[in-house]
């Protein structure tokens, strides 16, 4: 294969406004869709905004819709396409743009501050925690979490209802609460408080979810966010709510504290 | 007077990575008003990159572990130039730092009966790296970050606001560390990313956690953050630099395709079983044991392989020979017209591990390959070659409190402290730096901080003016260049430039490959002195070149001009590295000579010290310091013999 010149349709602009602007660029062997990204901006565009760190798709930085579709962009194979073809690059439609590809993700750093953080079992000591490899495996899988906020952006439950970004945490952070409820020695719920189910469910907007793994679909890490972690926390948080017996038991225990 | 944001603090750190964010925790949790500054988004730091794992003799796969056997593989890894008592408080406290973080919510794999299971490594005599399959700086990270927000959510218990005794300036870059005029740390300047708005953040407390340098050199592991920013803003405020000659070139980076050259494959293959191979097909490393490390590894195949299950009789493969050693013999191989098609050497798992233990114990490199190469590497060998990977050399620190030498108020740990791993670093030794002289730096900046009481060092506006004029430079080369038409830069202190250059404006991306290259090409793993002088010739004209580099646009999220500013950082830094290296006339851990390929016990005695000669910019000013005598008891822990291969006999005999 040799270098060729592809078209590219990049969105320019900030929070007033923008659109999207036409660059011929040279694409050789092997690049991604972010070396042509940088290639604009050492030769057509210097002040491209955009971000990116590792360019190995371990930190979750340079996340944009490429024809559409969120995606890293230096995990995007330019071989994917034709090269006939033109490749649109534009921010996460679900977040303000700052400027070109750059968007304010704030609202993601809020959601994880709302998730209360893990609760340490009383009486462990540092150093005295044991834990079976199959028990830590669940919760794993979710901390492969890259933080790229793909799942956050293409969410059709935030993508395009403003609305409902106050009361709902997204698939990031419900699977987030997962991980915690499913974390071997997490004491949250010891001392008779709201399950991390429970509070899924209550304070992070579980409810809203529709199990349409959109989520799970845009996920680098290849997370099963809808399988493993949004439909055992919604099943564990309907199991406690809806079983009597369980529901008779907490009562029980919290009266008496 | 510029206008700029003004904040203040009792300590500010700079860098959220692993350093910075246990800095940062350590400095809250002793009571003090803390503020992180980081160039990237909260949770993006290089630190993730980090694969292998967390060294720290726990003991847990090996009881025979214990830190004195931690310390000993330090200093032999390190060729003896580390600081040993940074190496002995490295080693003592690792275990209790990673067991910090399963309180904090870590879940690092287990051993059958359910402790923190442990993996072999380069250099280390035991299974010693605490990991999470090959993403364990990820879950540092997380972690960290975790801790961060949950030590908010207190204070917004407290007090009704996250960010009152802890806040994270995100996208934010600091350009000067700022003094008083006797000399003692006074605060940050810099500015935001997002907005170009500049800032002045007052604390008489300065962590530097900067990490590294790795983008000067074309072929490197590192991201676009390691410009050498902690190195370059510690030298303009006066302190030394040491060992800045020794960098580490990790054998193993990808060579394919030519858009990922250099990103990391983790030393974990190999401490897996993975092994090199040449193009002739042979296990070529056992023909590169060094003297040193003759009786520690083994001689043959059959015993190199014996060696994954049966570790207490059989010696270990060379492959596993420290990352130094590693990376000349894949030079060497390449060299002598032995390597893979694209210039590297074979790394091979398919052969040695069924395709699921592959993709359990090595599930990212698995992933990088496939999607960066089009490799399965369940059934296919590895291209590997060297890429630059970590800095050694950085600020010359307190060994116990991680205080910069010769300026108040400033701290530094991690990667861009020095000392710590002498000429070479282990792997795995890297993110329990990060921890425990995180750690020390945050509790001993708090603590002076604390110790000042209300007399706190102020900058003066003159100081805060001239940072100002030098952010905002590039935006008056432009001008300058356009007839001085007056472009708005974009604030209300935009038309900043100085007298309009008669030459052409310089593009930084252009200035940025031409370092990368004079570094890649001169400074590189194998180094000779004419090269290096060239390289000086030619750093000299880039710097002159740098002073004009010039952007378009304004200062809402320009990279062009954040590349512009790193710059000048890139270039300091790589003077010293070029000085260092032409200077040391010897071969050591990260830093070989060509014209000098043997190690000398004389050299030994010797750290290099880098300091400038004004703090407005001047020279790279080059000076030879004797390394401090290795405590006694420390001594004993190895035998003469060995010793005698780094010491000379005047230091045995003392």
């Amino acid at each position: 294969m040799s270098a060729y010149t592809a078209r590219f349709r990049v969105w320019r602009g900030d929070a007033e406004g923008g659109g999207l602007k036409d660059y011929d660029v040279e694409v050789n062997d092997g690049e991604v869709v972010l070396d042509i990204i940088h290639r604009l901006q050492a030769t057509q565009a210097t002040d491209l905004a955009v971000r990116w760190n590792c360019k190995a798709g371990k930190c979750g930085s340079c996340s944009a819709e490429i024809n559409g579709r969120p995606r890293l962009m230096c995990m995007t194979r330019m071989s994917v396409f034709t090269r006939d073809e033109t490749i649109t690059v534009t921010p996460l439609r679900a977040f303000p743009v700052v400027r070109d590809l750059v968007t304010d993700v704030s609202f993601n750093y809020a959601k994880a501050r709302e998730i209360p953080a893990f609760v340490p079992p009383k009486g462990v000591a540092a150093g005295e925690y044991r834990m079976a490899q199959v028990d830590v495996e669940r919760s794993q899988e979710f901390r492969k979490c890259i933080e790229c906020f793909l799942c956050q952006d293409t969410c059709h439950v935030v993508r395009d209802h403003e609305e409902n970004k106050g009361a709902f945490a997204g698939p990031r952070f419900l699977m987030r609460v997962a991980e915690l409820d499913m974390h071997p020695l997490d004491a949250a719920a010891a001392d008779g408080g709201p399950t991390r189910a429970e509070s899924a469910q209550d304070d992070h907007g579980l409810g809203y979810c529709n199990i349409t793994k959109c989520c799970t679909e845009v996920c680098p890490e290849h997370i099963h966010i809808t399988d493993n972690a949004l439909i055992p926390l919604k099943e564990r948080a309907v199991d406690r709510k809806y079983d009597p017996l369980v529901w008779l038991g907490s009562k029980i225990r919290r009266r008496g504290q | 007077m510029s206008y700029v944001e003004r904040h203040a603090y009792d300590v500010v750190v700079v860098g959220a990575g692993g350093a910075g964010l246990r800095a940062a925790i350590e400095a809250r949790e002793q009571g003090l008003r803390t503020a992180v500054i980081c160039k990237s988004l909260f949770g993006k730091a290089h630190t993730v990159m980090a694969e292998g794992g967390i060294a720290a003799s726990m003991g847990n796969v090996n009881s025979g572990d214990n830190w004195q056997v931690h310390f000993r593989d330090t200093m032999r890894g390190g060729k003896f130039l580390n600081h040993w008592r940074m190496a002995e408080l490295h080693a003592k406290e690792a275990p209790d730092r990673v067991w910090e973080l399963e309180t904090w919510g870590a879940l690092f794999d287990r051993t059958p009966d359910g402790k923190i299971s442990q993996r072999n490594f380069g250099g280390h005599e035991y299974p010693r790296l605490a990991h999470v399959g090959d993403r364990t700086g990820l879950e540092l990270i997380r972690t960290l970050q975790q801790k961060v927000v949950s030590l908010q959510q207190e204070d917004f218990a407290d007090s009704g606001d996250y960010e009152s005794r802890l806040k994270v300036f995100q996208e934010c870059t600091v350009t000067r560390i700022l003094k008083s005029p006797d000399g003692a740390v006074a605060g940050v300047f810099g500015y935001v990313r997002e907005s170009g708005r500049l800032f002045v953040i007052d604390a008489p407390a300065v962590v530097l956690a900067t990490g590294g340098i790795g983008k000067s050199f074309k072929v490197t592991s590192n991201s676009w953050e390691y410009t050498g920013d902690g190195h370059a803003l510690a030298l303009l405020a006066g302190a030394p630099l040491i060992n800045m000659e020794f960098i580490q070139f990790h054998p193993t980076g990808m060579v394919w395709p030519p858009s990922v050259k250099g990103i990391l494959v983790t030393e974990s293959v190999r401490g897996d079983g993975g092994v090199l191979r040449n193009s002739e097909g042979k296990r070529f490393m056992f023909g590169y044991v060094p003297d040193v490390f003759k009786e520690k590894y083994a001689q043959t195949e059959e015993e190199a392989d014996g060696w994954y299950t049966d570790p207490d009789h059989h010696r270990r493969p060379p492959e596993l020979l420290p990352r130094d050693e590693v990376a000349r013999a894949i030079n060497s191989e390449v060299k002598a017209g032995r390597g893979s098609p694209h210039g590297g050497v074979f790394l091979d798992v398919s052969t040695r591990m069924t395709p699921e233990e592959i993709t359990r114990r090595l599930p990212s490199m698995h992933h990088q390959f496939k999607e960066l190469a089009d490799v399965d590497i369940t059934a296919e060998a590895m291209e590997v070659g060297p890429t630059c990977h970590y800095m050694m050399g950085g600020v010359a620190v307190d060994p116990d409190t991680a205080a910069a030498a010769g300026v108040p108020g400033l701290f530094a740990a991690g990667e861009v402290a020095g000392g710590m791993h002498g000429s070479n670093r282990l792997g795995g030794n890297s993110l329990s730096d990060l921890l425990v002289f995180g750690r020390r730096a945050g509790l001993y900046a708090a603590q002076y901080a604390t110790g000042l009481g209300d007399a706190r060092p102020v900058a003066d506006d003159e100081q805060i003016d001239r940072a100002a004029a030098e952010a905002l430079r590039p935006f008056g080369a432009a001008e300058a260049a356009a007839g001085g038409s007056g472009t708005d830069a974009g604030g209300p202190s935009g038309s900043a430039g100085e007298a309009a250059p008669a030459v052409p404006v310089e593009n930084p991306y252009t200035l940025h490959q031409e370092l990368q290259q004079v570094m890649n090409d001169l400074v590189g793993i194998i180094r000779r002195a004419p090269e290096m002088e060239q390289a000086l010739d030619r750093l000299a004209v880039l710097r002159e070149r740098a002073e004009r580099a010039g952007v378009e646009g304004h200062r809402q999220f320009n990279p062009g001009w954040h590349l512009a500013i790193d710059l000048r950082n890139m270039l300091l830094v790589s003077e010293c590295v070029a000085r260092a290296a032409l200077e040391r006339t010897e071969s050591r851990g990260g830093h070989t000579r060509d014209d000098h390929p043997d190690m000398d016990r004389t050299w030994r005695k010797v750290n290099l010290v880098c300091e400038l000669s004004d703090a407005a910019g001047g020279a790279v000013d080059l000076h030879r310091r004797p390394t401090a005598a290795i405590r006694p008891d420390l001594l004993d822990l190895f035998e003469r013999d060995e010793l005698l291969k780094y010491l000379t006999d005047e230091e045995l005999d003392a």
